[in-house]
């Protein structure tokens, strides 16, 4: 039942990523633009709607390549049986944990300063 | 053995042609991603802060350019390909389906070249010299 949740779990932080390159190239296209623009792109992505969503794509990201990793896995036929499926499965959750975790602590620095 | 012809057991099964290269083309993608991923996200966060100036200076560095031009070009053609199946499982509408399959398709090209011409004024621009 749960790796039915990990498998759709993907497919939504995959989208999620997907929006999320929005935000990336609008960054970069900010930073291009000059000061001006970074500091109104630096505004909008300070906001407190802007950091829950810093926050999920964190998760996501965390997510998705743990997870990857593991349909690469499979791809390579390795790791197909129930029992290793299932286990799997729960190192990816506690891989995401602790990224995600370590992400977020590494991004505070930027977050409290407004940025 | 069977009485049907070839040609019977083929119809309606879908193209042989072109479903192996996507899903070949999703992984290689997704291999690439992790190291790039990875570096990118790490490099990110060891900046001492996100200002201007230093995000800047980070992304003109030449060995940033290159690895940021691969990482929006290999991000956007794997979210592309992945965004694609999504849509192609769950759209069951057929006119719905291929309009948002083409928006999406449009999408991708337009986030990937603005990304790309973004890094190369970033590499190219003299520094501190108005966009």
């Amino acid at each position: 039942m749960y790796t039915m949740v990990l498998s759709i779990s993907h497919r939504i932080t995959g989208v999620l990523l997907s929006l999320g390159s929005i935000l990336l190239t609008y960054w970069l296209f900010a930073v291009a633009l000059g000061p001006e623009a970074y500091a109104t792109a630096q505004g909008l992505l300070s906001s407190g709607f802007a950091k829950l969503v810093w926050a999920g794509l964190v998760v996501s990201f965390c997510y998705h390549l743990a997870n990857g990793l593991r349909h690469l896995a499979w791809d390579c036929g390795w790791g197909f049986e129930k029992r290793q499926a299932r286990a799997s499965g729960w190192g990816v959750v506690a891989v995401t944990v602790v990224l995600s975790l370590a992400a977020l602590a590494a991004s505070l620095h930027f977050l409290g300063a407004g940025a | 053995m069977s009485l049907r012809s070839p040609l019977g057991r083929a119809l309606g099964a879908g193209s042989a042609k072109s479903g192996v290269g996507h899903w070949w083309t999703q992984r290689i993608t997704a291999a690439a991603l992790v190291p790039l991923g990875i570096w990118f996200a790490v490099s990110v966060l060891s900046l001492d802060a996100l200002d201007y100036a230093s995000v800047r200076a980070w992304l003109a560095q030449p060995l940033t350019t290159v690895g940021a031009l691969l990482l929006v070009l290999t991000l956007l053609w794997h979210s592309s390909l992945g965004v694609q199946v999504v849509i192609e499982d769950y759209v069951h509408h057929e006119g719905l389906k291929v309009t948002s399959l083409v928006l999406v398709k449009f999408a991708h090209v337009v986030l990937a070249v603005a990304g790309v011409y973004a890094l190369l004024i970033i590499a190219f621009a003299a520094p501190g010299a108005p966009a």
